[in-house]
Parts: structure tokens; C-alpha cells; sequence
């Protein structure tokens, strides 16, 4: 049992994720990957990797699935069968069910930030967390035999060795639809705080009561294409005569 | 309380940073290669992350371009050069010498060039240095040579050169700052991959319109705001439906089409005659219009005319002529074209097209933009700036791959040019070093007269025949190459036919081939129609003589793709992190429309295997067969390899490969000296020279005195290369008119119904061909791929992250034929098509086109193949529809195979396929399931990749 920091600060550091955006390319699933298997911590270790049963440890995986809206919700001109692209990877709650669950005191959540991480030399892989995370963010390493999870890539974002553009976690610089974005959240005025509650931001799976930091951004609403433009309406469609006609018309007037 | 444990915050992320070109697929991005040491002293890479600087992917990089270092070390990288040992297809080799297998290679060469050029095939799949391996087949002589574009893109390509003289991606994109209504056709994945993620965040972001064309809603689709899931192979007839719409609105942008297109151009109306249908010209061979203002008939290039549009005049000699766009009103605006007409056709409703149609007439009239800048037109009048019509698209193969592809793209351009949208702002912009006008491109080569034993060919392989003349058939009119390229079969295949290589060398038809080069690319597997069939023809042997039918292969490959098994000698390639490489304007550019781009790859890394470049392995071969070019004249080799090339090789003085830092100092663009430090050069830049465009030249470049003089300045044409687009084309009428049997060369009857079925001098649409050909109630619905974001092509299995992301493919079902037969998720079904059947696992999706199943691409592979397990899932589960799909379309009962491809570009119809499913007991496996191939790499159990850093 650990207990939860007091914060030593308001900062909360998160992502803030755009479902209208995301075309589910996988970028930042493997850029993390990339990242972090040469960074904090152990490596993230991949089993039989040219094999049958091939599986490895990943920090941010995307989930695609296909949805068919209730309501009148205007989404297609052809059906109302949407695909959704969900990236998923630890939300950094501000009560996180995963910190106060492990009995080594490993996973923590740093008060600073509010980063949550797990310290993997105290980590005795007992899984915990993972079953205790409602969200399945937390994924064991199979060949250190310790639980890895996103930790904003700490190793980026404060990291005095990098350009200024370039302390952010690997997904949001990869990301090619810029559907990432990374930042403070309990920073009111903070460009993301902004966003957030300009695009209608909202928590994932709130009845949890886990209060993720992250947060997503819901599609913008769309509209028929017949609602911005009226009908086309002819005039004198007399067939090709009267199309001549207005041609000649528009001759002379250049 | 627990204390919070002490981290490294800072830790540098390498010891070394080279910025090269990302090759992982054809977009060629900019990549920050980090190399870290190991505790053992060596060098290895730590991370791959976009290039913030580049002008492709300005930081960002992709699925495919994060899982580099997977691909760098995957264990089925080919490690020495191989000469075959067992049976084609087992893969049993013996690993020679790169001396070996070059004396053996240039015995076999050497040979064929001395006794018949002919008899060697050259195709080079995804190659990026056509500008080389084009000259190197040119200088060996023989007419057989082709890249990949003909069965990938061709008709995209080709119809935009000879309609706007640029066509999408690597000729031009959409105005992404700008455009406020962004409408993409057939577009999954790629072609290109980053810039276009970058350019609909852009779209997004900027609350423009984003409506997606496609049967799928996957991907790019899926973030639409309106996605039009139309029914495979009728996008044309939408295109024309839209077309329909907008004449009878009068939304069409008259002023542009006056100024820019050949709308004013005299049609000769003498039916019956050898003219009717081609342009009136005066004796020089100049198009005429009647000018409206002088009442008199002068040429179109004269200052200040004002062509007339419609109505008819009579030429001095009698002649009755049409100004073009009369017919292409006349053409439209038939009631054949009304949305209530072609919904049932096109699966879209009438009410869909209308609100279309009136979308993108809203946004480019009434969302018109403009901006002040002067510019000078081609005939020096000045203009105060650039009126912008912000409707823009974008289309690949997603259009391209049907047998009316090449009209449908034709059709798409005529849209964008109605408008007024094409190299404007917020529409369609030009990348240089495009536009060209169709016939600044060059004509085949590769009659008879073209080719002599020991002796190069006489000009460039492809190009662009301008009417029948040019083609390349011999006296009786049969084909002068392997693939029937510029034969009747497909008269303007301006990328060759690589998908046709290997049945017809097979077949010996139209004559055999003694040997086989391949560079790049799978055709035993997922790049050839009839995989099965293929493999067949590559094992098959002469019952006379016992050798193969298709004699002898070379094939070069960084990895053990299943093709590998296939050849006979096997000269390993090194990956993309260890070679050089150029992106050159010479070949397959990177420009952007407001910059001029070119770039190097370069090794990174260097080899730890005895590999080579496949391009320094054919300067070689150039030089040990002698060829001009490739050796001075004691007959020594000219480059020492590629990268010596790259830097010395000048295509016309002063233009070679590399456009930036030429002459002595490093100071020349575009056109200078060779020099010796350019590669240094480009390093230290990035590996790759971006130069800006003058804002006086950024827009109407087709039309524009400083574009045109600037694009003189940089090499890309020696005087001023201004296209008029064009709308009707006289040189698709030519071929009409020999298949009417009223020109020469005239058509062979065979070929004539064929020829005035798909060539038409305005954008036609007609049934595919496979769907017209076979019994619509037995083969009901369609089945197409969609490209994967997170794999290309077959490149990404060995890839042990990226293969995670994709072990196996199932085909998406509709609801609809779900219910109809009794299928749900988890069932496998039969998929049968009039060409095979395959048995595969399926899912149900709503999100497709009631009539369409559909499947990832280049999932399933071979067992034993790409070095993995031969229980791999891609193996056992995955599969290709390529087993159902032909490369000739059933037997008609005339005696002839026709080819399953465009027939005016040869393009290969993959998308036309026609199936029926039922459904099947479950399977341990898809079928068919061929026999394993190759042996499998010793085992990996286990990869902790940067453990070494922990």
C-alpha cells in the first residue's frame, strides 16, 4: 500500500489527445516504443519476435473500433458506421488506483508533477497495478520481470541536453497529424488548459473516480454537405443552347 | 511517506546525430539518425526521429519511419552475395563472392547484349534512382526496362501529364495553408504518408471541409466530415455526374478556362475523315481558334485573342470546325450525367452528388481568395495578383488501379480545371519540377531500329507517344517489348508493364528472355497478379532442354523477401542506413510547391555484412560490360561508385543529380559544375537542399514568366516550357481514328473495340472490365486492400515491432452480405473469383461500401520467407487477394487473353476484382497455403533492444 503525494505544486502534466484528428497511424505507438525501450528504465522487451506468438511490452498502444452512433448525430453522407481510432496509454490520475495498490511502494506518483512512474529497482512484478488500472495502461515486462507504463517520457521533458521545441514526450513530436498535445494541465491559462475547455475536453471513464490528468478532445461536430451550400439551381437549362448563351455572355464580360 | 528515487533528467539522448532520408517508405522524409556507443565500443542506433527541418515531414515521422531500427537489424537481411543450389523456390543457396557473382553477372549479361539486347529484362520496383538504372538499360541497349509504375500508379501519373502536365504527389499538392474544402479519392495510406496526416490536421485545423471518396472508412476516411462510400471503379462517373452539376449551374470559372486550357481550340467536325477530331493547325502546326473579337481565325497563342466557346466556323478550306469546348458542354450536360441517373451506378445518392457538387461550387466562388502580388503572364501582361478557387483534391491509386483508371483521373483533373483550381491559391499547386507539357517528355525507344547488338538504345525507354506513330510495334504491329508497353494492348503504358514481365517472358510472347534482373521488388509474391500462377511460371521448366523457361535471375534485395527463392543469383542490397542515395529532380522529386527539394541518403551506419548498394553494384556491372557512360575511353570505369556518380555525373553540362551546392564554391543551384564537396555539402545540410520559389512564381507556374524563367535557371528546361491544359485530347482522338481504321497505323481488328471503348477525347466512363466481363449474379460483390499506415507493402513483417501492429489480416465484410449468408466475425469464409478461390477468417464492418469486402494489403506472407517462423501468423492466418485476381481477364470467345490492366496505360486493374464469399468450415490456415520457401534464420526467442544502455 502507497500512499498518494501530497503535490508540492499545481503542475500536472498530461496529454491531451484529438479524436477528430487521429487517423490512427501508429507513429506515436512506435515512437514511444522506440524511445523508451533505450530509455528510463529496462528495455521494453519483445517475446518470439519473428515468431507465432510474438508480443512485446508497449507504453502507448491505439485501439481502433467501429461504432454506429444513436441519435441524429450527422457524421456521413453514406452510412453512419464511424471508425474510431483511440490511443490509450497511462492517464496520470490524480488518484490513481495503480500507486495505491502496489506493496512496495514502486509505483508513485511524483508530487512535483504528477507524474506517475514506477521505480522498477523496487518493483517486484506482482501486478498489481496492472489489475488494479482500469484503464489497461500498465503492461508487464515479461524479460525484466518489472511493470512498464508511460512516464511522459521524463527523460525528454526536463531534459537540459535537448532544444527547448524538443522537451516533449516522443508521441506528441511524432505524432504527423498533430492529434498530441502535451502540457500543463492544472495550469488554467496553460495553452492546453485552453484548449480543453474550448474543444470540450473530457475525461476517460470518470465513474472510475481515478480523475485522469490527460485528456480527450471528442470530434468537432460535422454537417451534411448540403448544409452550408443551397441547392445548385440552373438557369435556363434549356440544355446546351441555353448554356451557350450564358457562355457567350461571360465572354464578353472578360 | 516514501522518498521520491533520483532520476537522470538529462541524460543525452546519443553520442552522434546524422540526419539522412528515410526509406521505410516512398515519401522519403528527413530523419535525425541517433547513434549511441555500447559498452562494447560499438556503435549502434538509439533512436530515428523526424528531421524539424525538413521540408517533407518538418519533424514528424510515421509508424514505419519510428520502427527503422527493427528494419536496420532484422535478422532477414541477406548477408553476402548467393548463387542458387537447390530448386527455384527452396531456397537452398551457397554464398560466393562479390567477385564471383559479378564475373557471373557480367558472363550473363555480356552475352546477351553481344547477341541480342532484347533478351535482357530489367524492372526495377520501387526503385528511387530511375534516372540511373533507366540509363544504365539505355546504354546496355535493351528495350526491356521499366520501374514499377504500371502496376502502381501509372494511369494517375499519366493522365495528369497529359491533361494539366503535373498530377498529384510528386508532381504537385493540394494548397494545405489555404484550401477550405479538401476532397480526397481512393487515398488510404501513403503517397504520400506524412505530409498528407500533416496537410488534414492543417485542413482541420483551419475549419475547411474535409470529404473523403472512398468504399473503406479507414484511416483518413475515418476523420472525414463527410465520407462518400463509393462503389469500386465508379468514381469516374461521379466525377462526371459532379461535372454535369456544375455546367448547368454555370459554376464554371470561364475567364481561367480562356486563359489556361484549349477550351477555344478548333475541333475538326468531318466525320469519316482522317481528321475528324483533331485540332485545326496552321502550317507550323499551331492550334487555331476563332477570336470572337476579330471575327477571325488565328492561332491560340496570339496575343490578346479571344476565343470563341461555342458555335462553329468554317476553315479556308471547307472545313467545319468546333471550338472543343462546344463538345465538351454538348458532352456533360446530357442528362446521362444527372445524379438520379448514376446514384444506383455509383452506390452514392442523387442527394449526396448534388450536395457535392454544390459544396465545391460554394467554396470556390464564394470563398474565392485573393492575393496582391504582381505577376507577369506569359504574353507580359501584368496581373495585381492570385485569384484563388480553395477546392482541392487529392487521388492515387485508390482511382488509378481500375481498367477505366486513366479516364477517371482524366476526369478528375477536368473537374479541378472547370473550376479554375489547379496551381491557384488554396487548389492544386505544381511541385517542381512540374508542370511540363506532355511533349517536353520524351517518346519510347525500343523498335528494332532502336536496338542493335553491343550497342545502346537509341533513346529512353518511356515516355509519352503523342499518337499512334510513336508507339513501339513492329511492321505486323506486335509489340517491340516483353511487357507489350506502347503496343496496342496499351498504347500510352508510359511506365511500363512490370506486372506482364514475368507471364510473358514465361510464355515467350512475345519472344523469350534469356535473363531476368530484378531490383526491389516482390513479384513472387505481392506485387504480382496470380501470385500462385507467377510462381508456377518461375519454377517451369522446358521438357526439351530442362532449363527453366524463364533461364536465368538476378535479383537484388536487402532482404529474403519470398521473390528471393526465385532467382538464381542474389545480389544483396544494404539497408537504407547504410548507402548512398539521391533524391533527384532528375527522377522522382520531393519539391514542395513553394520550394525546390532534392536530398541524399548516405551510410549512417556502416555494413557489417558483405553487402553493396544495389546502385554502386551497377555502376560496376556498367563498367565491367563496357557500357558508354560507364567507362572512359580505355574503357575504365568512370565512377568508383554511387556516390562518385551522385557528385560527377552530368546529365547535360552542368546538370547532374544534385541540384544544390554546385561549382567550385558550392554556390550554384540548379545548373553548374561538378563538385567535389557536394555530398559534404548536403550532409552538413540536413541531406537535403531546399530552395525557395519567388513569391511572382509560386502560382499559375503553367502560365507564369517568372516561374518559367526560374525553372530555366534551375535546369529544369532549357527555354520556356508554359503548358496549355488540355481539356479535349487530340492524341487519345488519334487512336480512335485508327481503330475506326481512318489513320495510320491503323488499329488491328482485334484491338478496335477495345480502343473505342476507353479512348475518347473527353473523359468517358465505362464498366471495368472485369465487372463487364464476368456474370454479375455469381460474382456479385467487390474486394479490395487498403494500404496499412503502419506497413509498406511487404516491407514491414521482418519488422518485429511493426509486424506486432500487424500479425494478421482478416477480410472486413459488410453487414449486409454478413446477414445474406450467414456470416459473423471470427467465421472463415470462401472467396471465389472467376480467376480462384481463397479461404480466409473474416470480420463484419459497417463502415464500407454495401457491396465491398475488403482486406490490409501485403499482410499475409510465404511460409519461411522475411526470415520469420513458418508458423508466423502472417503465414498461417494473413493472406492476399492476389491469388484471386489475374493478370489476364477470362476468356471472351474471341481467342485472344487480354491483359487485366487499363488499356490505354496498362496500368494493372487490381481494384476491378469481382468475388462471391461463402462461408467455410474454421481453418487452422488461409488457403492457399503454398509450401514453405527458404530456411528459416537461426531463432531470436527474445529482443530487449537498448537493455545495453540500461
Amino acid at each position: 500500500m502507497t500512499s498518494l503525494p501530497k503535490p508540492s505544486s499545481s503542475a500536472k502534466l498530461g496529454l491531451v489527445i484529438d479524436l477528430d484528428i487521429c487517423v490512427g497511424c501508429h507513429a506515436c505507438v512506435v515512437n514511444c516504443k522506440e524511445w523508451n525501450t533505450g530509455g528510463y528504465g529496462n528495455a521494453l522487451s519483445d517475446q518470439d519476435p519473428y515468431g507465432a506468438d510474438v508480443s512485446g511490452a508497449w507504453l502507448n498502444r491505439i485501439h481502433t473500433f467501429e461504432v454506429v452512433p444513436e441519435g441524429g448525430e450527422i457524421i456521413g453522407e453514406e452510412g453512419d458506421a464511424r471508425v474510431v481510432h483511440f490511443p490509450k496509454s497511462c492517464l496520470h490520475c490524480e488518484d490513481a488506483p495503480c500507486v495505491t495498490v502496489c506493496p512496495t511502494g514502486a509505483s508513485y506518483k511524483r508530487a512535483e508533477d504528477g507524474i506517475v512512474l514506477v521505480d522498477e529497482d523496487k518493483c517486484i512484478g506482482c501486478g498489481l497495478c496492472a489489475w488494479s488500472c482500469p484503464y489497461g495502461a500498465r503492461e508487464m515486462d515479461v524479460a525484466a520481470g518489472v511493470m512498464k507504463k508511460c512516464t511522459l517520457c521524463i527523460d525528454r521533458i526536463y531534459n537540459d541536453t535537448f532544444e527547448e521545441v524538443d522537451r516533449v514526450p516522443a508521441c506528441v513530436r511524432t505524432c504527423p497529424a498533430k492529434a498530441r498535445h502535451f502540457g500543463d494541465l492544472g495550469d488554467p491559462e496553460s495553452d492546453l488548459s485552453k484548449l480543453v475547455a474550448e474543444r470540450g475536453g473530457v475525461d476517460l471513464m470518470p465513474e472510475q473516480g481515478t480523475r485522469p490528468v490527460n485528456k480527450y478532445l471528442p470530434p468537432r461536430p460535422r454537417s451534411t454537405l448540403a448544409s452550408k451550400a443551397g441547392a445548385l439551381t440552373a438557369e435556363n437549362t434549356d440544355g446546351a443552347s441555353g448554356f451557350f448563351s450564358w457562355l457567350d455572355g461571360m465572354l464578353e464580360r472578360l | 511517506m516514501n522518498a521520491e528515487p533520483q532520476i537522470d533528467l538529462s541524460q543525452a539522448a546519443s553520442d552522434e546525430v546524422k540526419k539522412t532520408t528515410c526509406y521505410m517508405c516512398a515519401c522519403r522524409c528527413g530523419i535525425n539518425v541517433h547513434l549511441k556507443n555500447t559498452p562494447d565500443g560499438k556503435q549502434k542506433i538509439r533512436y530515428i526521429e523526424g528531421n524539424r527541418d525538413h521540408p517533407v515531414n518538418r519533424g514528424v515521422l510515421c509508424a514505419k519511419g519510428s520502427a527503422g531500427i527493427m528494419q536496420h537489424y532484422a535478422p532477414a537481411r541477406l548477408k553476402a552475395p548467393m548463387l542458387r543450389t537447390g530448386p527455384r523456390g527452396s531456397g537452398e543457396f551457397k554464398e560466393i563472392s562479390w567477385d564471383e557473382a559479378l564475373a557471373l553477372a557480367t558472363e550473363w549479361l555480356g552475352k546477351v547484349r553481344d547477341d541480342d539486347p532484347r533478351k535482357l529484362a530489367f524492372f526495377t520496383g520501387r526503385d528511387q534512382s530511375q534516372s540511373l538504372t533507366g540509363y544504365w538499360a539505355q546504354q546496355f541497349g535493351t528495350p526491356n526496362y521499366a520501374a514499377h509504375g504500371g502496376f502502381c500508379s501509372v494511369n494517375m501519373a499519366a493522365a495528369g501529364i497529359m491533361t494539366i502536365g503535373g498530377a498529384f504527389w510528386e508532381f504537385g499538392a493540394p494548397d494545405w495553408e489555404r484550401t477550405k474544402l479538401f476532397i480526397l479519392f481512393g487515398v488510404a495510406e501513403d503517397h504520400d504518408s506524412n505530409p498528407l496526416k500533416l496537410g488534414i490536421s492543417k485542413v482541420k485545423e483551419n475549419g475547411a471541409r474535409f470529404v473523403s471518396v472512398n468504399p473503406v472508412r479507414t484511416g483518413y476516411s475515418a476523420v472525414a466530415d463527410n465520407w462518400i462510400g463509393v462503389r469500386p471503379g465508379t468514381d469516374g462517373l461521379l466525377i462526371l455526374s459532379l461535372i454535369h452539376e456544375l455546367l448547368k449551374a454555370r459554376k464554371i470559372d470561364v475567364d481561367y478556362l480562356s486563359r489556361y486550357t484549349n477550351a477555344a481550340w478548333l475541333v475538326i467536325d468531318a466525320p469519316g475523315t482522317a481528321d475528324h477530331g483533331l485540332f485545326a493547325r496552321n502550317g507550323d502546326g499551331k492550334a487555331l481558334v476563332f477570336d470572337r473579337v476579330t471575327e477571325t481565325v488565328v492561332t491560340a497563342e496570339t496575343k490578346g485573342v479571344q476565343g470563341a466557346f461555342g458555335g462553329s466556323c468554317k476553315l479556308d478550306d471547307g472545313r467545319k470546325v468546333v471550338p472543343s469546348f462546344s463538345l465538351l458542354a454538348e458532352k456533360y450536360l446530357d442528362e446521362k450525367y444527372a445524379p438520379e441517373t448514376v446514384a444506383a451506378q455509383c452506390g452514392v445518392s442523387a442527394e449526396t452528388i448534388r450536395g457535392l457538387a454544390a459544396e465545391i461550387a460554394r467554396v470556390a466562388f464564394d470563398e474565392e481568395i485573393f492575393i496582391e502580388q504582381p505577376w507577369f503572364d506569359m504574353h507580359g501582361v501584368k496581373h495585381d495578383g492570385y485569384r484563388g478557387r480553395p477546392v482541392s483534391f487529392h487521388a492515387m491509386r485508390g482511382i488509378s488501379a481500375h481498367s477505366n483508371g486513366f479516364q477517371t483521373c482524366r476526369a478528375l483533373h477536368l473537374l479541378q480545371v472547370l473550376i479554375g483550381a489547379i496551381d491557384c491559391p488554396g487548389g492544386f499547386r505544381y511541385e517542381p519540377p512540374y508542370p511540363k507539357p506532355v511533349d517536353s517528355h520524351p517518346r519510347p525507344h525500343g523498335r528494332a531500329e532502336h536496338v542493335n547488338a553491343g550497342e545502346p538504345l537509341a533513346g529512353p525507354h518511356l515516355g509519352f507517344p503523342l499518337g499512334p506513330e510513336d508507339m513501339l510495334i513492329d511492321a505486323e504491329g506486335q509489340p517491340c517489348r516483353l511487357d507489350k508497353a506502347f503496343s496496342w494492348d496499351s498504347p500510352l503504358s508510359a511506365h511500363g508493364l512490370m506486372h506482364m514481365a514475368i507471364p510473358n517472358a514465361h510464355a515467350g510472347d512475345p519472344y523469350p528472355v534469356d535473363v531476368m534482373f530484378l531490383y526491389m521488388a516482390n513479384m513472387a509474391w505481392n506485387s504480382s497478379m496470380n501470385t500462385a500462377g507467377v510462381v508456377k511460371m518461375l519454377e517451369d521448366k522446358d521438357e526439351a532442354t530442362g532449363e527453366y523457361k524463364i533461364p536465368k535471375i538476378i535479383y537484388s534485395d536487402a532482404y529474403w523477401s519470398e521473390t528471393v527463392s526465385y532467382a538464381d543469383l542474389v545480389l544483396p542490397d544494404t539497408t537504407y542506413l547504410e548507402r548512398y542515395d539521391c533524391i533527384s529532380l532528375l527522377d522522382r522529386p520531393i519539391a514542395e510547391p513553394d520550394c525546390v527539394n532534392d536530398a541524399i541518403r548516405w551510410p549512417v551506419i556502416e555494413p557489417d555484412r558483405d553487402v553493396r548498394g544495389f546502385q554502386s553494384v551497377i555502376l560496376d556491372l556498367g563498367a565491367r560490360l563496357k557500357l558508354p557512360g560507364f567507362v572512359d575511353g580505355e574503357g575504365k570505369a568512370l565512377y568508383s561508385d554511387y556516390a562518385d556518380y551522385i557528385v560527377r555525373h552530368e546529365r547535360r553540362p552542368g546538370i547532374g543529380p544534385l541540384a544544390g551546392f554546385r561549382g567550385p564554391e558550392g554556390t550554384k543551384l540548379g545548373r553548374g559544375e561538378p563538385n567535389p564537396d557536394q555530398l559534404e555539402r548536403y550532409k552538413q545540410n540536413g541531406a537535403f537542399n531546399s530552395t525557395h520559389i519567388p513569391m511572382e512564381a509560386q502560382f499559375f507556374k503553367h502560365a507564369n514568366a517568372a516561374y518559367q524563367e526560374f525553372g530555366i535557371r534551375m535546369g529544369f528546361f532549357d527555354k520556356p516550357a508554359p503548358v496549355t491544359f488540355q481539356l479535349y485530347n487530340e492524341t487519345l482522338q488519334k487512336f480512335r481514328l485508327s481503330a475506326e481504321g481512318m489513320r495510320k497505323p491503323q488499329a488491328p481488328e482485334t484491338h478496335r473495340e477495345q480502343i473505342l471503348t476507353a479512348f475518347h477525347p473527353l473523359p468517358e466512363w465505362y464498366q471495368p472490365f472485369e465487372e463487364a466481363a464476368v456474370d454479375r449474379e455469381a460474382y456479385p460483390y467487390h474486394a479490395i486492400t487498403q494500404r496499412p499506415a503502419a506497413m509498406y507493402h511487404s516491407w514491414g513483417s521482418m519488422n518485429a515491432w511493426l509486424r506486432q501492429i500487424h500479425t494478421k489480416n482478416v477480410l472486413y465484410v459488410p453487414g449486409k452480405i454478413c446477414d445474406s449468408v450467414g456470416l459473423e466475425t471470427g467465421n472463415w469464409a470462401w472467396v471465389t473469383s472467376a480467376h480462384g478461390r481463397i479461404k480466409v477468417e473474416i470480420a463484419r464492418s459497417e463502415a464500407v461500401n454495401e457491396d465491398t469486402m475488403w482486406t490490409w494489403n501485403a499482410i499475409g506472407k510465404r511460409a519461411g520467407a522475411w526470415a520469420l517462423d513458418a508458423d508466423a501468423p502472417e503465414a498461417e492466418k494473413g493472406f492476399l487477394l492476389n491469388h484471386l485476381i489475374n493478370e489476364l481477364l477470362p476468356p471472351k470467345g474471341d481467342g485472344m487473353r487480354w491483359s487485366n490492366s487499363d488499356p490505354i496505360t496498362g496500368q494493372a486493374a487490381w481494384y476491378d476484382l469481382r468475388v462471391n464469399i461463402e462461408k467455410a468450415e474454421p481453418g487452422a490456415q488461409s488457403e492457399p497455403h503454398l509450401p514453405r520457401t527458404a530456411k528459416s534464420v537461426d531463432g531470436v526467442d527474445e529482443l530487449r533492444y537498448g537493455q545495453e544502455w540500461d
